[in-house]
């Protein structure tokens, strides 16, 4: 439309057709202006024009804060209800494995021994990854990361699975080939199956931060329109003032105290609700994901000392030139990566009541240590037996400590999702009804507005 | 003005979630590449750690250069004559006070019928031919043959350990060669035995020979097996055709093999029967294709060590030798143990 038709451009058969070229269109932007300019010489007319310009920005202001805030209010929703609890999954996916992997080496030294509660932990853990996996998949698109990770995690299960079972039946006749299955199984735990579970975990911590990143940002768009609105009504109320001598026009007045309440209750809600979800963050998801570290590298530090004495020297690592029994050494790694992520944990903690669970599974670390390093000098002088009751026995084994420190990690676990529940609610909570609201009240003031003006203009009939 | 402002604020949104989609797709492949590159470091890493063969290590390797006039085919014989006399490392050994007056012994714990620690056993204790052999050292040397600590010790320890002196002696399927005999001094050979291969029983494969063709085999890694193995596919003694798949320990080409990952291990025929005898559908397949002989390793010093074992393996060989073997090795070895029985040793060392 806002072309001229262009004669050159046509070919030159069609051209001779027309005898002349009739002058070209204006464009209706042009064509607008000119009808402004004419309306805007008399005054009825520059009222019409404020009105108009008045009502919509305040109209705009309503829309982008309803919309904005709608957005924010549903990535909230989203933290609470969706993102967080996938990733508090995924994280449980991975913690169920890695235990599956410890309870089945422990059940496996035990031998004939084993006990009723060693082999319903390991199935437990399999059953509830197993679920959880399911949960994962419906929650994932097809073909999306996590998607391929859950396939894969689907697929490694059941073989890790077997080569357990087998594993236990073999050890059960007294064959060492037993402890090679274990060890085989226990290398797809360690090499594909947790780093895939990892990846799970990752990927959904990713869409964690993304709907963090969509809940918190100020929403700079609406409170621009809302102090463009204001500082409009303000300079139609001076003009009002100037032309008539009349101080208040009610309908400009209501209209400018709706925007303003509109306007507060935006910046105010949403300031609230931010730093609640910030904190939602800093005390929840951070602790938690401290936490849940700490308690994978004892679930690893414990299944590498039951491995050590399963495979008993058969495999070593070099490092340094120096060569190490494989097991205790990831066993020293873990250790080491426990006492850090409990400490960080420390810190983290708001208040002694946080704190703790996580200084009492210090203190069952330290234990842990100086029983693990008696457990093996034991094993180290050929006592296989005493080192085997010092690490699965029930009386002063490190088996207590570690499920001391799993236990008292859980507790920490248990109030840092409450913690973060309560500030992540608060938060959205803050956003509730301002959308609707700020739809409303703007509404209200863009009536108001015109009502103001209307009752201007109806002095000139 | 509105609708304007809506599409646009949309338009922008839907776009940055073009590039956030395209972001998380490339973080995804980042991870993915990671670790496609990461994960042959960590399991190189892993088998890596020289946890090799439970037989000998390095035999076929030349080292007469390392070892001065060692030779090869000679190696079993490089030993002290027997002597009952005891010198200064037994009388260490017996001057040991209350509990700690023990042998320590560095022995297996995985290798079944050789040193294994059976869970079924009371205290799990350890079982096999390697155990007799030392319960009858100890009974000898301090009169009380459980008067042992067993030290279990990778393949890779085992000579650091006897250099220096975690243990006394190791009795771990351990094969005298040149290149060890520059490091520890070996009693005279008391098993004899030899690279064989172990396939299942309904396999076409009968032996190490062209049978092997299309086939993959599993070793241990830096074992005497791969080395063979490697050296002979490329001299043409075995098709080129031949895979080879490398474990941390030999017990690990069971593993493989009963998940038909692998179609035959090859190791010593000692251990080899050991594989066999956790699995009747196995089978040694054809004749051992070297002569390798087990030796107890010690340190260079004891000499006086070394000629006692010498002549209690002199007794053991007349008497408790046959029913160790019997008890443990016979269901896989065959009856006849003329195979595994070494010749009438010789003395050759002098110094």
């Amino acid at each position: 439309m806002t072309h001229p038709p262009i004669s050159s451009a046509a070919p030159p058969g069609a051209g001779s057709a027309l005898p002349t070229p009739p002058p070209p269109r204006r464009t209706a932007f042009a064509e607008g202006i000119d009808q402004l300019r004419t309306a805007a010489t008399t005054e009825p007319g520059r009222l019409r024009l404020i009105g108009a310009v008045l009502a919509l920005l305040i109209v705009a202001f309503g829309a982008v804060t309803a919309w904005q805030m709608t957005a924010r209010a549903n990535a909230a929703d989203d933290v609470l209800h969706h993102s967080q609890p996938l990733s508090s999954d995924a994280a449980e996916i991975y913690r169920s494995l890695a235990d599956a992997n410890t309870a089945a080496s422990s059940a496996f030294l035990a031998g004939g021994q084993e006990t009723d509660a060693s082999r319903e932990l390991y199935e437990s853990d399999i059953r509830n990854a197993a679920t959880l996996l399911v949960t994962a998949a419906s929650n994932a698109e097809p073909g999306s990361p996590a998607d391929k990770a859950v396939t894969k995690l689907n697929t490694l299960l059941p073989e890790y699975k077997g080569l357990v079972e087998r594993a236990r039946v073999y050890n059960r006749q007294g064959y060492p080939v037993g402890g090679a299955y274990l060890r085989y199984a226990n290398d797809k735990m360690q090499q594909d199956m947790l780093p895939t579970a990892q990846d799970l975990y990752e990927t959904e911590n990713t869409r964690l931060s993304s709907d963090y990143a969509d809940a918190t940002p100020y929403p700079w768009a609406a409170m621009a329109l809302g102090v463009v609105a204001l500082a409009a009504l303000a300079w139609a109320q001076l003009r009002h003032y100037r032309r008539t001598n009349r101080l208040l026009n009610h309908g400009l007045v209501a209209a400018s105290g709706a925007t303003v309440v509109t306007l507060l209750w935006l910046v105010v809600g949403h300031a609230v609700a931010r730093s609640g979800l910030e904190g939602s963050y800093e005390h929840g998801v951070r602790s938690l994901t401290v936490l849940h570290d700490a308690r994978i590298a004892s679930l690893k530090a414990r299944g590498n000392e039951n491995l050590s004495l399963v495979s008993r020297g058969a495999e070593t690592i070099e490092v340094d030139g120096k060569s190490y029994d494989t097991y205790y050494y990831h066993f020293d790694q873990e250790m080491a990566a426990l006492g850090d992520g409990l400490a960080q944990a420390a810190k983290l903690a708001d208040g002694p009541a946080d704190s703790k669970p996580v200084v009492a599974a210090e203190a069952n670390m330290k234990a842990w240590k100086q029983r693990h390093s008696a457990a093996r000098q034991a094993d180290e002088n050929g006592d296989y037996q005493t080192a085997l009751d010092e690490v699965i026995g029930t009386k002063d084994a490190t088996a207590e400590c570690f499920e001391s420190v799993d236990k008292n990690l859980n507790t920490a676990l248990t109030l840092e999702k409450h913690e973060f529940q309560q500030r992540a609610t608060d938060g959205r909570d803050a956003m509730t009804g301002l959308p609707i609201g700020a739809a409303m009240l703007g509404v209200a003031a863009a009536s108001g507005a015109l009502f103001g003006i209307g009752r201007r203009l109806s002095e000139y009939r | 003005m509105r609708g304007g402002v809506a599409v646009f604020v949309r338009r922008l949104r839907s776009s940055l979630r073009g590039w956030g989609g395209v972001g998380a797709m490339a973080v995804g492949c980042v991870l993915a590449l990671a670790f496609v590159l990461l994960l042959p470091l960590t399991q190189s890493h892993g088998e890596g750690g020289d946890g090799g063969t439970l037989g000998g290590q390095g035999l076929a390797n030349g080292s007469q250069a390392k070892a001065g006039s060692c030779q090869e085919s000679e190696a079993q014989n490089d030993t002290w004559s027997p002597s009952s006399a005891d010198g200064p490392t037994i009388e260490a050994i017996k001057a040991r006070k209350g509990d700690a007056r023990k042998l320590i012994v560095g022995v297996d714990q995985n290798s079944y019928r050789w040193g294994y620690r059976n869970p079924n056993n009371s205290d799990a204790d350890l079982e096999g031919f390697d155990i007799d052999l030392v319960h009858q050292i100890a009974r000898d040397i301090l009169g009380d043959a459980n008067a042992v600590i067993f030290k279990a010790i990778p393949t890779s320890q085992r000579i650091p350990a006897v250099e220096d002196k975690q243990v006394d002696m190791v009795v771990r399927t351990m094969t005298i060669n040149c290149e060890r005999l520059a490091d520890v001094a070996f009693s005279a050979p008391y098993f004899k035995t030899g690279q064989q291969v172990l396939a299942p029983r309904s396999s076409s494969i009968r032996g190490y020979d062209a049978t092997l063709a299309h086939k993959t085999v599993c070793t241990a890694d830096t074992s005497t097996a791969f080395k063979k193995v490697t050296a002979d596919k490329a001299s043409g003694k075995l098709p080129s055709s031949v895979k080879v798949v490398t474990v941390p320990n030999q017990l690990d080409c069971l593993v493989r093999l009963q998940l038909g990952e692998v179609d035959a291990v090859i190791t010593d025929g000692a251990l080899a029967a050991s594989q066999a005898a956790q699995d009747p559908t196995l089978k040694l397949e054809g004749p051992a294709v070297t002569t390798e002989y087990y030796g107890v390793a010690m340190n260079k010093s004891a000499q006086d060590l070394v000629r006692r074992v010498n002549q209690i393996l002199v007794d053991y060989r007349a008497d408790g030798w046959q029913a160790s073997y019997d008890r443990w090795l016979s269901a896989t070895l065959g009856t006849d143990s003329s195979a595994s029985k070494p010749p009438a040793p010789q003395y050759l060392r002098k110094s």
